[in-house]
């Protein structure tokens, strides 16, 4: 016998349902009962940078688009500094970095309006390309799934991005690079995620 | 001053695996290839934050928070309370904590449910609330229902409350699902196995709390959520530049 580590254990997993919207997002559930939703507006009205919006569809392994999935994003600000105490640096007031979105119960389309994230050090004196994370959950998800979204025109940082260059297979890392088009003089970045098959998108245990 | 150390890493064979067959929507909604394991950085070691600005006290009230004035949503009135720990037994304080549920009937306020219990004109079904210093929190509301869903023919979830908490980072990131003590639909429900431990899945199931139970008025479940630890900074963690 040995001594007991006396750890706890995390707190199982369990999948959102198809019923999460009532929870997360009252309102695309039919009902109005917060004065105040979270996840909106992820970075305020007095944010610096460039107002990008980041769109997609979340597509399961028979191709189609799953249309009731919840997104949270995570971001840093155009200085690549996140709204967190344990990251130096300011933000603006307002600029929360976090989001919430839900797809669409018709299309399966999703997207946000934020803006575009600096560069972040990453470890070891690593500076990492401009990116947002996500956490997806969906009914047949039983544990979120973590992923990043990069951004096409940033092709010099994301070749040398220290988490894409742990993928060993560099035809995958193309799945987390958003595409940048232009729509109403709005700058989208288009980035659709594949769960299963072929191009599956990467996905993060981080 | 120190760098913050790392979350310890998530232990996959505790949670469920993300192809599970006998809960079927799994299956075409889950990756082939395995995960790509990140060493954290600024990115997954931070998260957001919400205050007291962002919630309402009485969003915590299931009871109450729909109702009419002088109303009550119907059902057996429960109370479902705990505490946010790390794996490290330390409270998570100010963490927002949400929680959304089927009324007594096992109907859900979705305009997707078409299940033919009724809708409680009086019950919302969702609600909200921080942990306080001591990572403490509280829901008022009533007892779900049982429903049934098409996976096989014949599958009835467990009266359940899906629970969503934040943490102090996005590594920390959760959503379950709390069941009751002694619901007998527990051990049939393939969501709930699709956890393949035991233990884990006993780690889901809230406790009858007499203790907490208001005499004459509502019942108490107990429910403690542990979130990731975090490694101290006893030793150099080489999280910048070194």
């Amino acid at each position: 016998m040995v001594q007991k580590l006396e750890y706890l254990k995390e707190t199982p997993s369990q999948t959102a349902g198809p019923y999460v919207h009532i929870g997360l997002a009252p309102g695309a559930a039919g009902f109005d009962i917060y004065e105040n939703e979270l996840g909106w507006d992820i970075a305020g009205a007095d944010a610096k940078g460039e107002r990008i919006r980041v769109e997609g569809v979340v597509i399961d392994g028979t191709g189609s688009p799953i249309k009731d999935v919840m997104l949270e994003t995570w971001q840093a600000n155009a200085d690549g500094v996140y709204a967190h105490p344990e990251h130096d640096g300011e933000v603006e007031a307002g600029f929360r970095g976090w989001g919430r979105v839900i797809t669409d119960f018709d299309s399966g389309e999703w997207g946000f309006d934020t803006v575009k994230p600096g560069a972040v050090m990453g470890r070891n004196g690593l500076m990492m390309a401009p990116h947002i994370t996500l956490w997806i959950v969906a009914r047949g998800i039983n544990i979120g799934l973590n992923t990043r979204v990069y951004f096409e025109d940033e092709a010099e940082a994301n070749a040398a991005d220290p988490v894409l260059n742990i993928i060993e297979w560099e035809r995958r890392r193309a799945t987390l690079i958003a595409k940048r088009t232009e729509r109403d003089g709005q700058v989208v970045y288009r980035f659709d995620i594949k769960l299963q098959g072929e191009d599956e998108t990467v996905f993060f245990d981080i | 001053m120190t760098k913050p150390g790392e979350f310890y890493q998530r232990d996959r064979n505790w949670h469920p695996p993300a192809v599970t067959p006998t809960y079927k929507t799994s299956v075409a909604r889950s990756p082939q290839y395995s995960m790509i394991s990140l060493e954290q950085s600024a990115s997954e070691i931070t998260g957001p934050k919400f205050g007291h600005t962002d919630i309402d006290p009485m969003d915590r009230d299931m009871i109450h928070n729909y109702a009419a004035a002088g109303e009550s949503a119907i059902g057996e009135r429960i109370i479902v309370h705990g505490r946010v720990l790390d794996e490290n037994s330390r409270p998570v304080p100010n963490t927002l904590v949400e929680a959304w549920q089927a009324n007594a009937g096992g109907r859900y306020r979705h305009k997707k449910d078409t299940y033919l219990a009724p809708i409680d004109p009086n019950f919302g079904g969702c609600g909200r609330t921080l942990t306080d210093e001591n990572g403490y929190y509280y829901f008022r509301t009533v007892k779900p229902g049982a429903y049934p869903w098409r996976n096989w023919v014949n599958d009835w979830r467990p009266a359940h409350i899906h629970l969503s908490i934040f943490g102090t980072s996005f590594s920390q990131r959760l959503i379950t699902q709390c069941y009751f003590e002694g619901d007998p639909l527990i051990a049939k429900c393939p969501i709930v196995n699709t956890i393949p431990d035991q233990a884990a899945r006993g780690q889901l199931i809230a406790a009858l709390d007499m203790n907490a139970t208001i005499p004459l008025d509502t019942i108490a479940y107990k429910f403690d959520i542990v979130l990731r630890g975090r490694r101290s900074t006893l030793f150099e963690n080489r999280m910048e530049g070194n």
